[in-house]
């Protein structure tokens, strides 16, 4: 069996309001892709549609997708995992093309969260959770998260201001990032002045300023066979490992608090099947949804123990120059979380540092890069391993 | 004559204030609640605990339980409290949702709206208690113990 490998990736903007269809704007990212991979529509075997459905007013947006691209009759199907959706359909790709069924497959991540108002999809995120006996309580994403932050405070002792230095260094990336919705930057002062927006507590003890932006965007990913990446592409970058977890969905079914166990045990799935360790991870892009969930990802995924995580944010070991450079392209707190579409991004940030394509962001001297993906309240993990 | 309408059993619809789903086979946890009890459920066959509770064991695959009740103290794992809620719970606002750990079960809830916040400690002792909301619908909230 030979190995499998990313040989397009693209992104449309993420931006507030996208004006226009959601076939459009999946568009923008299939089209970027396609362009990066010098491929046509009839290279590809097959299409997964990834998004979290309760935003889309298009029941099975597979098929409309596939016409629109071109990519009838080839098969297509829809993958969900929550915000996870697009790494869990890389997985699904590999598994297509490691299996031999087919050569090129392409993964295609989107949502366009604008049409409903930003209450109406915290309810439907808090959806997410369990409806049957949490949502009635009135949940919603940053209150679970919160309740991570505050355990984790409670037991290591970390501070708001540690977490706020997180958003900070997100939005130093975000500004030179031209795909971002959030391009300002953002001071560690902001977080105590009453007349920033950042300080306003949203459920405590996470404020605005924990909390990703909302936006609408598309990602595209080509998965290929070996034979069909070496001959297509200058510069494939290899799947070398592949993670994935899932635990009880309502906090009462769950044993950690401080940490998320998807994260965990999709982080040593993909380290064991890729024969690395956290030292050998050059440059990760992990699931920043609140400035608590980069923590936790850092002492998840080994690169630093439990309850240190603040210390590596603190000496800033995870900027583009420290030892393990984290979310340099601002990120899902600025770059934005267009839920359907977070991994593919997450994904091509990875194989444009590894190609040396990365511009302003781009990290020196780079063999092995990795990719953490959450859905839900860590309700589903995906770590992906890729390398040159 | 037309067919008798079938009775639909939708009690689970008081749970909560807002809900969104009514038909579960555990429907009796609400008339427990509104007799004041806060129950979950232990299967018969293998004596395994579920809060929340559940219908069906999947240690055993029976679906033959038992209720208990919820009493005692539980240790506060964390709670948050919030600002902004969800469509249809902003006159709830503000409240703070909440874990307590039992040692063989978890439940997760509402901290009591008589509990100020500067009083909340995580890994402090609370109970779990019935209550009724201003809309007439059920929940149970955490108080001191």
């Amino acid at each position: 069996m030979g190995k499998v490998g990313i040989i397009g990736v693209g992104q449309s903007a993420f931006v507030r309001g996208y004006p226009g269809s959601i076939r459009e704007l999946a568009f923008e990212g299939f089209r970027e892709c396609m362009l990066d991979a010098h491929i046509t529509t009839k290279d590809i075997d097959a299409s997964v549609i990834c998004s979290a459905p309760e935003y889309d007013k298009q029941r099975s947006p597979a098929g409309v997708f596939a016409e629109y691209f071109g990519l009838t009759p080839q098969p297509t199907f829809y993958v969900e995992s929550l915000c996870s959706s697009s790494s869990m359909g890389v997985r699904l790709a590999y598994s297509l093309v490691k299996s031999g069924l087919h050569d090129l497959v392409a993964v295609v991540g989107f949502q366009k969260m604008s049409e409903i108002s930003s209450a109406e999809s915290q309810e439907r995120m808090g959806r997410g959770a369990d409806i049957q006996w949490e949502s009635p309580f009135g949940t919603m994403m940053p209150a679970y998260y919160a309740m991570y932050a505050r355990a984790h405070m409670a037991k290591y002792g970390t501070t708001s201001d540690d977490l706020a230095l997180i958003r900070v260094k997100a939005a130093t990336y975000g500004q030179i990032n031209e795909k971002a919705v959030y391009r300002k930057p953002v001071t560690f002062e902001m977080f105590s002045d009453p007349e920033s927006p950042m300080s306003n507590p949203v459920a405590s003890p996470l404020r605005v300023g924990d909390c990703c932006a909302n936006a609408d965007g598309s990602s595209c990913i080509i998965v290929a066979s070996e034979e069909k990446a070496k001959t297509l592409c200058k510069k494939p970058v290899w799947i070398l490992g592949l993670g994935a977890a899932s635990t009880a969905v309502n906090m009462a079914g769950r044993e950690l608090f401080t940490g998320l166990t998807v994260g965990e045990q999709a982080g040593e799935q993909a380290y064991k099947m890729a024969g690395v360790t956290p030292k050998d991870i050059d440059v990760a892009e992990v699931h920043d949804c609140f400035t608590i969930a980069e923590m936790m990802a850092y002492e998840n995924l080994g690169f630093a123990k439990p309850g240190e995580g603040k210390d590596l944010i603190k000496s800033k070991e995870t900027y583009k120059e420290g030892s393990i450079p984290v979310n340099v392209d601002g990120g899902l707190l600025s770059k934005g979380h267009p839920i359907g579409a977070t991994g593919g991004s997450q994904i091509r940030t990875i194989v444009l540092q590894l190609r040396g394509e990365a511009g302003e962001m781009q990290v020196e001297d780079l063999e092995i890069g990795l990719v953490h993906n959450i859905g839900g309240v860590g309700l589903y993990g995906n770590v992906t391993i890729l390398g040159r | 004559m037309g067919k008798k309408k079938k009775e639909i059993d939708d009690r689970f619809k008081k749970f909560g204030t807002v809900t969104f789903t009514s038909i579960t086979k555990i429907n009796d946890f609400i008339d427990k609640l509104e007799q004041g009890k806060v129950m979950g459920t232990r299967c018969k066959e293998c004596g395994h605990v579920f809060f929340p509770p559940r219908a069906d064991c999947y240690e055993c695959l029976k679906s033959d339980m038992e209720w208990f009740e919820v009493t005692g103290k539980g240790k506060l794992v964390s709670y948050s409290k919030l600002e902004f809620a969800p469509v249809g719970f902003g006159d709830d606002l503000p409240y703070a949702i909440a874990l307590l750990d039992y040692g063989d079960y978890k439940v997760f809830g509402r901290i009591a709206d008589n509990v100020p916040e500067n009083e909340i400690e995580v890994g402090m002792e609370m109970e779990t208690v019935a209550n009724t909301l201003p809309n007439g619908q059920l929940n149970y909230v955490f108080q001191k113990a």
